[in-house]
């Protein structure tokens, strides 16, 4: 029997030692309640399971060069953030509860909390939370407890799916969510502006946005806090290698994705959110906390802190219901800041811009492509307008080898002939050429 | 230990970026820029590897020894798993391939995954039909809750309650109260289980539904959970089985026949996929036939020419909970762990690991107080009392644990008993391994008696003795900035 | 062990009428600060807040908890004990003088008078 240690022999001398039978230790369950058939496959063999996911994993099309972004990412992973985080002190271990046998894990994550604060220009940041999307859930409720108000202004250049996922989580709430209508791929600064009031629990925004368009929200950051009003914002953070952080521009509460912090695009996760606030905000934050203290001897430890908040004590009353959360996802993040480095952040961040930038030029010079925001500045992602239906393009170019883009109509009303394109610094300049080529041909 | 930033050297680096192939280079215009470079750590790729593979020493999982922290079901990981997770046709699918054109084909694997997953754990519950996305146990409980509410909106009932027993984790409560619901608790008897009359009494036209993991966690399985259902549905609530315990009773018996209509499954628990030092789980939920139309959206289904597809027109649907379809690397190993155990194995997990928890019961119950005595199911709930009389707490015994080489079990949980010590052994350990525990288990409960304060100062063998949680909470330091 | 002439809530709040005025000073009684631990934080109400009879109006951390304080009467919060959130260990020391938490101006009185005695209060924590 695989994994399951005890020989039979074992297990009737466990038995007698008890003295109980098989039978007895199910004796609890009413009969009629046991099951004796489960329709399941029968038992494979380590080498028949591999051989069966491997024919499946070739059967997902990893092969077409990736243009796909949308707020998840095709980076490069350097071979030691594997090595480092399959080691498996770190991977079979759970919750550091006993911080004396977890120190690995607890100054792990206490240098993740600090990376995440370093990176987004805030004080303070949890251990995980599930992805970038419940992440901005949680950053909304804990605003709503901050201000006790319960409106909150959204602008549809958040990323779309992020923003259904709040309102299907806000729906038996009393909350009043409202959309604002991004103009020329920008958050749309006046319906801002004019929504802002005493009512108002936070606006939540996105840098750079889902479009790729790049901003700096200090204005808004100003007027909103005016009114006692927070500033959400959700970013991505490999830009922050060279953009302006949402702390500089005045952010309450940051969130965002983390998958491209070393953690590969697994067909939807797992994935890393994080969260990151104001000092004055901490006790209100969701997710685990790793704090510094001292033991007996006076050596510096580290151990979860501030638990009080927690579903664990706290119950209804609790912050959040999270108890497990993406603490490998944290360490790979770290391990991949690490390994990168100041200056590798730096360059990453500077080649995904060059690279994108070069992709732009090369694509909107076909006489048939527009840029869909001319004159805006942008990261690593773009918007084109084509002739034609957008979806359509981007099926004949699967056909060509190319997972070139993101059709805008899944999530956009009147924009079926455009598509937003993603280049990352794993993308060569021949890729990018033959994209280009590529797409001349289709139109 | 030093902390990875005081361990930087100006203008070391680790891994380095390819240089750039293109022509352009972008000078962003200043406003937008940060004023100052990120202060990341500039360290060589070995000084990294050193940083972590020391963390990693400070570090104890599953492979390292026993670890019967109860109510985790901290059972072995399988490396094959990791392995096929690793496959770069799973690793490196984007997310939004499937919402391109012809996309459905191009993922026809991972879609697979998905539905067979779903196959599979409705076989295992019994359930009707299963979402894959909830992301972790407590997500998968707010899915749940968020479903009650809208299958109670669609029949224009007005419930505002949903009852859970004292003994319940406190994802419970917290759940419930984030989906907008008022939590009442319902006592358990002097058996450790729910208190059938008090249930009875406490139901009313308010009440959504009941929250419940059976066996629940004093790891006692009350067997009048058919009735209790019953109860539920009288008032038109909805059951909840919070899947957690699902390790005592699967391939024996099945949550939908106990009368559920939602169940969560913890991947990361009975289904062996790796804690990771906290995360990251998956949380499935799985419904009964009145509840389909309210799972989240998409589902994967299977067409009539035998490919597999994404199914996003759900009215009824919650909507999303996750961005995608849930913790796909995570759920990939948990359908590896499936095939692996088989129709034959999977009984056998249940077996060994009520057997594992009872032969730990019966060894130790002369020693440490059993406030529930008889059967248990996968994990028992001593009460250290006894030896707290002698001023050694369960927090003593635990530290002391740690010092004879095993991690403690869950100590202070349930709230319900004093001093508790839950212990889960799981049914990947070996009888060796339960022995040594028990002879040190025994040691401890002598030198309680005996020798009290040489327990009070352990443990002594790790790089850290015990914590000042106090200070921590009150000289606030969670980052090095 | 309760003064006397003090007041009690079941949750373990002690009540003290200031002379014949109609403001109550209100604190945590010594059992409860020994059930908590080691008090770790202290979230006052704002002066000017209105608290009702027997519902949370501050929150209070150990290590091992977070609990929610509940008044003894109706009325208005005129002064809170500001120093005492930098100085926790007061609770320890003198809980009941100088780790009084807030003063409210009680809005009847009679609510003052129907609760429990300090006796009655440690005979029911026995019981």
């Amino acid at each position: 029997m695989p994994f399951i240690a005890n020989t039979a022999q074992q297990r009737k001398q466990m038995l007698s030692e008890i003295g109980l039978s098989m039978d007895d230790l199910f004796a609890d369950i009413p009969s009629e309640l046991m099951r004796e058939n489960f329709n399941l496959p029968i038992q494979a063999s380590e080498m028949e399971v591999l051989k069966y996911l491997a024919e499946l994993a070739g059967k997902n099309s990893t092969h077409l060069t990736c243009f796909l972004g949308g707020g998840f990412y095709d980076h490069f992973i350097p071979s030691a953030v594997y090595s480092i985080v399959s080691r498996s002190e770190f991977y079979t271990a759970y919750t550091p509860y006993q911080p004396e046998l977890s120190q690995g894990t607890l100054q792990a994550i206490y240098e993740y909390q600090s990376v995440i604060c370093r990176l987004c220009g805030m004080e303070a940041a949890n251990a995980s939370l599930y992805d970038g999307g419940t992440a901005l859930c949680e950053a909304m409720m804990m605003a709503l407890r901050i201000t006790g108000r319960n409106k909150i202004i959204i602008d549809d250049s958040v990323n779309p799916i992020y923003r259904v996922m709040i309102q299907s989580y806000t729906r038996n709430l009393n909350i009043e969510l409202d959309e604002t209508h991004c103009t020329a791929g920008m958050a749309n600064r006046n319906e801002i502006m004019s929504l802002l009031d005493e009512d108002t629990s936070a606006v939540i925004l996105q840098n750079p946005n889902f479009f790729g368009c790049i901003d700096d929200f200090s204005e808004i950051a100003e007027a909103a806090h005016k009114k006692g009003v927070l500033l959400i914002v959700s970013c991505y953070p490999i830009s922050l290698g060279i953009l302006k952080t949402p702390g500089e521009m005045g952010a309450d509460i940051v969130t965002g994705e983390g998958q491209s912090l070393g953690l590969p695009m697994s067909f939807g996760g797992p994935y890393l959110g994080f969260m990151a606030t104001k000092k004055k905000y901490v006790r209100k934050m969701p997710g685990r906390i790793i704090g510094k203290t001292t033991d007996t001897k006076g050596r510096e430890g580290y151990v979860l802190t501030l638990q009080t908040r927690e579903q664990h004590i706290r119950r209804d009353k609790a912050t959040s219901n999270i108890c497990s959360n993406e603490a490998l996802c944290a360490l790979t993040a770290s391990v991949y800041l690490s390994l990168l480095g100041k200056e590798g952040l730096k360059e990453t961040a500077q080649l995904c811009a060059d690279k994108t930038a070069y992709a732009y030029q090369r694509i909107t010079s076909i006489p048939a492509v527009k840029p869909c925001f001319k004159g805006r500045w942008f990261f690593n992602e773009f918007v084109i307008d084509l002739p034609t239906d957008a979806a359509d393009v981007i099926g004949s170019l699967i056909e060509k080898g190319f997972a070139a883009g993101f059709p805008l109509s899944r999530y956009y009303k009147n924009m079926e002939d455009s598509m937003l394109i993603a280049v990352t610094e794993k993308r060569t300049k021949q890729e990018i050429d033959m994209l280009a080529e590529a797409l001349e041909a289709v139109l | 230990m030093k902390l990875i930033f005081e361990k930087s050297i100006p203008g070391r680096r680790g891994v380095l970026p390819a240089k750039s192939d293109v022509p352009t280079t972008i000078d962003i215009k200043n406003e937008l820029l940060r004023q100052n470079d990120a202060e990341l750590s500039e360290l060589s790729e070995l000084d990294v590897v050193r940083h972590f593979t020391e963390l990693s020493h400070r570090n104890f999982g599953v492979d390292t020894n026993f670890y019967p922290l109860g109510s985790c079901t901290m059972k072995y990981n399988p490396k094959v798993a990791e392995r096929i997770a690793a496959f770069p046709g799973f690793a490196d699918l984007h997310p939004l391939m499937p919402q391109l054109r012809m996309g459905g084909l191009l993922t026809q694997g991972a879609l697979k995954v998905l539905y067979e997953m779903d196959m599979l754990l409705r076989e295992i519950t019994g359930m009707a039909g299963f979402t894959m996305q909830p992301l972790a146990g407590a997500h998968g409980e707010l899915t749940g809750i968020m479903i009650t509410a809208a299958y109670h909106r669609d029949k224009g009932n007005k419930k505002t309650t949903v009852l859970i027993p004292d003994s319940a984790h406190g994802t419970n409560p917290a759940s419930a109260a984030i989906a907008g619901y008022k939590v009442v608790t319902v006592p358990s008897n002097k058996n450790g289980v729910m208190d059938l009359d008090a249930l009875k009494s406490m139901i009313n036209d308010q009440t959504a539904g009941l929250m419940l993991t059976c066996p629940n966690t004093l790891g006692i399985f009350n067997s009048h959970i058919k009735e209790i259902c019953d109860i539920i549905h009288s008032v038109d609530g909805l059951a909840y089985y919070d899947g957690a315990n699902l390790n005592a009773i699967i391939g024996k018996a099945c949550p939908a026949d106990f009368g559920f209509d939602i169940v969560h499954l913890n991947l990361h628990k009975t289904f062996a996929t790796p804690h990771g030092g906290g995360g990251p789980g998956a949380g499935p939920v799985g419904v009964t036939d009145k509840l389909l139309d309210y799972l989240p959206v998409s589902i994967v289904v299977k067409r009539n020419d035998g490919t597999y597809a994404l199914e996003y027109d759900r009215p009824k649907s919650i909507g999303y909970i996750a961005p995608f379809y849930g913790n796909f690397g995570i759920i990939l190993r948990a359908y590896v762990y499936i095939l692996m155990l088989g129709k034959e194995g999977l009984k056998r997990i249940a077996e060994n690991a009520v057997l594992n928890a009872n032969y730990i019961r019966v060894k130790l119950q002369k020693y440490y107080d059993l406030p529930y005595p008889g059967l248990c199911k996968h994990e028992c709930v001593f009460s250290a009392s006894r030896q707290a009389k002698k001023g050694v707490h369960a927090i003593d015994i635990a530290k002391s644990l740690i010092d004879a080489g095993f991690h403690p079990p869950t100590v202070y949980f349930p709230t319900i008993v004093p001093e508790a010590l839950m212990i889960e052994p799981t049914e990947t350990e070996s009888k060796e391994t339960l022995d040594g525990f028990i002879d040190t288990m025994i040691t401890i409960a002598k030198t309680a008696e005996s020798q009290p304060e040489k327990l009070k100062s352990s443990p002594n063998t790790t790089p850290v003795s015990r914590l000042d949680e106090a200070s921590a909470a009150r000289n606030l330091d969670i980052a090095s900035l | 062990m309760v003064p006397k002439e003090l007041r009690c809530l079941q949750t373990h709040e002690w009540a003290k009428r200031e002379e014949d005025s109609g403001i109550i000073t209100v604190g945590l009684t010594d059992y409860a600060i020994e059930q908590l631990g080691d008090i770790v934080f202290l979230e006052l109400p704002a002066v000017g807040d209105k608290v009702t009879k027997e519902s949370e109006f501050c929150t209070i951390e150990s290590v091992k908890a977070a609990s929610d304080l509940y008044a003894p009467v109706s009325g208005e919060i005129v002064e809170i004990n500001e120093s005492l959130t930098e100085n926790l260990e007061l609770f320890k020391a003198d809980p009941y003088g100088q780790a009084w938490i807030v003063k409210i101006k009680a809005e009847d009185i009679a609510e003052f008078e129907s609760l429990m005695n300090a006796e009655d209060y440690e005979k029911q924590l026995k019981g």
